[in-house]
């Protein structure tokens, strides 16, 4: 924007640059504007939880004083009645434990898979490269009746291994389609050398494919722990059991107990839940955004 | 990486002293293919058995009777075909999908050139707000809608109510309810428009910004005989690629209304779950699903063909 501001400037100096200054701050004030319309929009849900979650259940309840505002004091009693009266926890480590062996069977699965595709190249390889970012188009809802009788043949209804079985089917497709991209950008030159140089596969795989395609394997993991944290439909179908339970699931059905809705707690618990990947995606936003449209930009 | 390469050539001078290169090579290429083959086999395994094999049962499945004793054939499919509660849900994924992934696109679009607006300073800070909604786990930000929606303690009933208005009953009338599960689609969803559009922007080459500005070309001539040109592939594949996952979209019914009220909001995942899951109808419950096929298999050729012409653009 301010090349184009520069751009112009030898053209018509003294007339249109006063008139391409205050066009610009016209521009900029309507673009902050509108932009804060749409964070209230986006912001309204995170932050009604937050305020909800940091209420008492009289306050909640009796609706006396405005709804958008903590008015009767801040209290931590929701949070502490999340942690102490209820399975919350336990849910909390079942979804960890899912999330963990996820992220590492889909790292390794898809790097080396993607390593094979993007690389080295071999007969039927072009073809099932078209075919994972195919697989990665399946939604989950198409699969969970099918899978559903497998996992219950297989003997693991309400068992949170179900889980680890066929979360990586949402996972790896996508994982692996974005570091065919990141090994593809990769010199030819390097690969050439090691070879030269008598490495093998597997070590020019790790001493340099892994080390120089860094960011794609990160956002390839934010990608795949945020896709096992939050799946919501394999969970329903297949956990009934609160010890087996997790986070989305646990959140959405087990704390909801008694015939009156405790929302403070409800909010407090879908807040805890949502916090790893918010933490992740604070920190780590950049990798994952490039790894996410580098797919659709240059692959 | 200067280092890596540096490391990777030093020996080279040492290839002369090896064994004849050809049968090296040849050997070398048998090897290659091998390993590589290999070390797809755990891919193979998960996408054949885990993503094929339940495609393709699914279709058996859909064949059987509930009992799944017995071969109906296509029986399932005339039934739901002749039943009023079905077509409602053909509709209303067909309403939920085309108007919530064109608001999406729509929000993605003028927030991304919003964003792209400001000085560059900013926009990290602004592109991480707008982000929020599409980090949060979609059925935990879909259970603080529902408490908004809540039909006596909803929020935003007290807004209206302040400003001297009567409650609008969010989920409990089906105009309403189908207004209510597009909008968290829509809110959930629009983000990712945005940080595509955004990258896309951001790859207009600023050449074409510079000369449209010289010729005199206003804001909207640049947008649309410059912008839209360059975005259109882009656009396409994100748009299509909404399509699938707003039409398998499956947390925010299900959480809101469970498909409520009198079935008006179920969509082909929910209902399947419902008949499926719920009521133990298996075959019937695969049938409803299988009818999205279709739209999925459609869409995916359409993307395909963008991400293929895109590679070519870009090579």
């Amino acid at each position: 924007m301010t090349a184009t501001a520069v751009a112009v400037e030898p053209a018509g100096r003294a007339k249109s640059r006063p008139s391409l200054a205050r066009n610009r701050r016209w521009a900029l004030g309507t673009s902050y504007v509108f932009l804060v319309l749409f964070a209230i929009f986006f912001l309204t849900p995170p932050y009604y939880m937050i305020v909800t979650s940091f209420k008492s259940d009289a306050e909640v309840a009796h609706m006396a004083t405005n709804p958008w505002i903590i008015a009767n004091g801040v209290t931590l009693d929701q949070y502490k009645l999340l942690f102490t009266q209820t399975d919350f926890l336990i849910y909390f480590r079942n979804t960890a434990i899912v999330t963990i062996c996820v992220v590492v069977i889909t790292m390794v699965v898809s790097i080396l898979a993607a390593f094979s595709l993007g690389r080295m190249k071999f007969w039927g390889s072009g073809i099932l490269a078209t075919g994972i970012f195919l697989t990665y188009l399946v939604p989950d809802t198409l699969l969970f009746i099918p899978l559903f009788q497998i996992v219950r043949g297989l003997g693991l209804l309400n068992s949170y291994w179900s889980l680890v079985l066929v979360y990586p089917t949402l996972t790896v497709p996508f994982c692996t389609w974005i570091m065919i991209g990141y090994f593809q950008s990769i010199p030819k030159e390097l690969d050439e050398a090691a070879l030269i140089d008598g490495a093998g596969h597997m070590q020019m795989l790790l001493k340099i494919f892994i080390p120089v395609a860094l960011p794609g394997i990160i956002a390839a993991t934010i990608f795949a722990f945020t896709v096992s944290w939050a799946a919501f439909v394999y969970p329903l179908a297949f956990l009934y059991s609160s010890d087996q339970q997790v986070l989305t699931v646990g959140t959405v059905t087990s704390l909801i107990r008694a015939d009156v809705y405790k929302w403070g707690m409800l909010m407090a618990g879908a807040l805890v839940a949502a916090a790893p990947p918010l933490v992740i995606y604070a920190f780590l936003m950049d990798y994952y955004i490039a790894g996410l449209t580098a797919g659709a930009t240059k692959g | 990486m200067a280092e890596i390469a540096h490391r990777g050539w030093q020996p080279s001078s040492a290839l002369a002293r090896r064994r004849p290169v050809a049968h090296g090579l040849a050997r070398l290429a048998r090897r290659r293919s091998t390993i590589a083959f290999l070390m797809c086999l755990p891919l193979i395994v998960i996408v054949a058995g885990l993503v094929i094999y339940p495609a393709c049962y699914a279709i058996v499945l859909s064949t059987l009777n509930k009992s799944q004793t017995r071969f109906v054939g296509l029986g399932n499919f005339t039934f739901l075909l002749s039943r009023d509660v079905f077509w409602m849900v053909v509709w209303q994924s067909a309403i939920f999908a085309l108007s919530a992934v064109f608001f999406k696109a729509l929000i993605g679009l003028i927030t991304a050139h919003l964003v792209n607006n400001l000085p560059s300073r900013g926009q990290r800070k602004w592109r991480g707000m707008l982000l929020v909604p599409w980090v949060i786990p979609l059925a935990l930000s879909t259970l603080g809608w529902w408490w908004l929606f809540d039909p006596t303690h909803s929020a935003f009933n007290w807004i209206i109510r302040a400003f001297g208005g009567t409650d609008i009953p969010w989920l409990s009338d089906p105009f309403w309810a189908r207004f209510s599960v597009i909008l968290v689609n829509i809110w959930y969803g629009a983000p990712f428009f945005l940080i595509m559009y955004l990258a896309a922007l951001k790859s207009v080459p600023e050449q074409l910004y510079e000369a449209a500005a010289i010729d005199g070309a206003n804001a909207w001539q640049r947008f649309v005989h410059i912008t839209l040109p360059m975005m259109r592939n882009i656009i396409a594949i994100t748009v299509l690629f909404s399509l699938i996952v707003t039409f398998a979209n499956f947390d925010i019914v299900q959480i809101m209304t469970a498909g409520g009220p009198r079935n008006m909001t179920h969509v082909f995942a929910t209902y399947a779950f419902l008949l499926g899951i719920r009521s133990g109808d298996i075959p019937l419950g695969a049938s409803v699903s299988l009818f999205m096929l279709p739209i999925l298999a459609i869409s995916a050729v359409f993307i395909l063909r963008g991400v293929r012409k895109r590679a070519r653009d870009i090579a």
